[in-house]
């Protein structure tokens, strides 16, 4: 199971609390694990991912084990600490004030 | 009795406030969708229990609720009310807002003037306004940045672009004001469902007579100094437009400065600032029964965006312009610095007609005497954008 940690604002949306688990085939990689997020939380669609382009919004990062993954290609896999589940995928929004 | 419900959107939340026809005591729920920008929330005339929200974000992009037990519980169009998420395919598409970039539907544009004078392409970014349907519960229009007009006839579940908007021939010459591209202005015609108007800034107004197929400018009337050409016909920062139901055709605005009206569906327009301090300002409303009475709320200037002379004072014409009174009672008069935002103003159909104003500062202002006197409803809420009244059975 791949864990995904979402920001608050996601969670409440999402009516998840804490960590969620997803299963991923294999590749697990930022687009899977979105690709699976999305299938089983349809409400979460266009929130992290443009509808379109399935491009980052641009206020959102990806994290994991300590590892900024954010710029990393979509299709890059994602360290092998979250796909056995070891380490959760961390999704954060940037830091801004107001 | 009659009952009143104002929606306020806010920059953390939406609010809810209800009162009986005295509108003296009030009740406050919230706040909904804590955190989220509330750009706009309206009720279905057709059905005062459907109430369409836009919910934004600048992290996580554009959300659409729907209530359909008048803002007690909320849902996204398409997700069921009130029951968890489910497996299956993703069928979240009342968010999905998709320019319409096919050939069999006017004549898509891919570009718009940019801050720089050079051409950029269309992003959509938020939901300013929703306007629901006259008639349909499930039919409501979306006025969106960057500017186009968008319709769902189920809901709120999926949106489509009026392209013809935005096809629209001056399209590369629109541009973004301060605030960005955004279509906020909608007003359906009750005479005449093909008729709608609707404003952008920084484009001007536009009108369709044939359902929103094809649109032409009306913004002939319109001098703005800040453009190359104070007269041209596309280029006006239009702030807000409203419309008294009971005549049609007979319509008013606040420019980015100039208070006008025009009495042939903006056709042309005639400048109606008179003796106002200032005629910079957002909101423009009428009076429910009265279609000569106006209100605005007069702001500094553009480059100061609060009310001058430390006042708090709704200007009122009840000639149709020209001659403003300034109406205090109950507001304060020194050391106020708020600005009231282009769609915070609303009145209610009671007898005496209900008029409610929102401010940068938080307060919801109430007058149950059609501007005679007011009182706050709340005074704490987070900048206030958006303010609407039903006036409910």
């Amino acid at each position: 199971m791949i864990r995904v940690i979402l920001p608050q604002h996601l969670r409440t949306l999402a009516q998840v609390r804490g960590e969620l688990e997803l299963e991923v085939g294999a590749p697990v990689t930022q687009r899977s694990v979105l690709d699976a997020l999305e299938v089983r939380y349809p409400m979460l669609r266009g929130t992290i991912r443009d509808h379109v382009t399935l491009q980052r919004r641009p206020f959102l990062r990806f994290f994991a084990c300590e590892e900024d993954l954010t710029h990393e290609p979509p299709d890059a896999p994602l360290p092998d600490a979250v796909a056995s589940g070891a380490e959760p995928l961390i999704i954060l929004g940037a830091i801004a004030g107001g | 009795m009659s009952r009143v419900r104002v929606l306020a959107g806010t920059r953390k939340g939406a609010f809810i406030l209800e009162s009986d026809g005295k509108r003296e005591k009030w009740d406050v729920s919230g706040p909904h969708f804590a955190g989220w920008e509330m750009y706009h929330l309206k009720g279905s005339p057709a059905d005062p229990n459907r109430i369409y929200a836009s919910q934004t974000s600048g992290w996580y992009g554009q959300l659409i609720q729907r209530s359909d037990d008048g803002g007690k519980t909320w849902h996204q169009p398409g997700t069921p009310p009130g029951e968890p998420p489910v497996a299956g395919p993703p069928k979240a598409a009342s968010n999905k807002f998709v320019y319409d970039a096919s050939a069999d539907t006017g004549k898509p544009l891919t570009t718009h003037q940019w801050y720089d004078g050079t051409q950029h392409p269309w992003e959509f970014k938020r939901v300013w306004h929703l306007e629901p349907s006259l008639t349909d519960p499930d039919t409501v229009y979306a006025g969106v940045e960057d500017a186009a007009l968008f319709r769902s006839t189920d809901g709120g579940q999926n949106w489509q672009e009026l392209a013809g908007l935005r096809g629209h021939g001056t399209g590369p010459k629109w541009q973004p004001g301060a605030g960005g591209m955004c279509l906020h202005t909608i007003i359906l015609d009750p005479s005449n469902p093909n008729r709608i108007f609707i404003a952008i800034s920084a484009a001007g107004a536009f009108r369709t007579d044939d359902g929103g197929k094809t649109w032409r400018p009306i913004n002939k009337g319109l001098y703005s100094q800040y453009i190359p050409d104070p007269r041209a016909e596309i280029g006006h920062c239009v702030h807000h437009v409203a419309m008294n139901p009971s005549r049609p055709n007979v319509l008013f605005m606040q420019k980015h400065w100039d208070v006008m009206r025009s009495n042939d569906a903006g056709d042309n327009w005639q400048e109606i600032s008179g003796n106002l301090p200032t005629d910079f300002g957002f909101v423009i409303d009428v009076h429910a029964h009265e279609p000569e009475t106006i209100y605005v709320v007069p702001i500094k200037s553009d480059s100061e965006h609060f009310v001058p002379d430390g006042k708090l004072r709704v200007f009122r014409s009840r000639t149709g312009g020209n001659e403003w009174e300034a109406l205090t009672k109950g507001l304060p008069q020194r050391d106020c610095y708020v600005n009231v935002l282009r769609d915070a103003m609303a009145v209610d159909s009671l007898d005496k007609c209900g008029v409610y104003f929102g401010t940068s500062g938080g307060q919801v202002y109430a007058s149950a005497d059609a501007g005679d006197s007011w009182a706050p409803i709340v005074r704490d809420l987070p900048a206030v954008l958006s303010v609407e009244v039903q006036t409910l059975p």
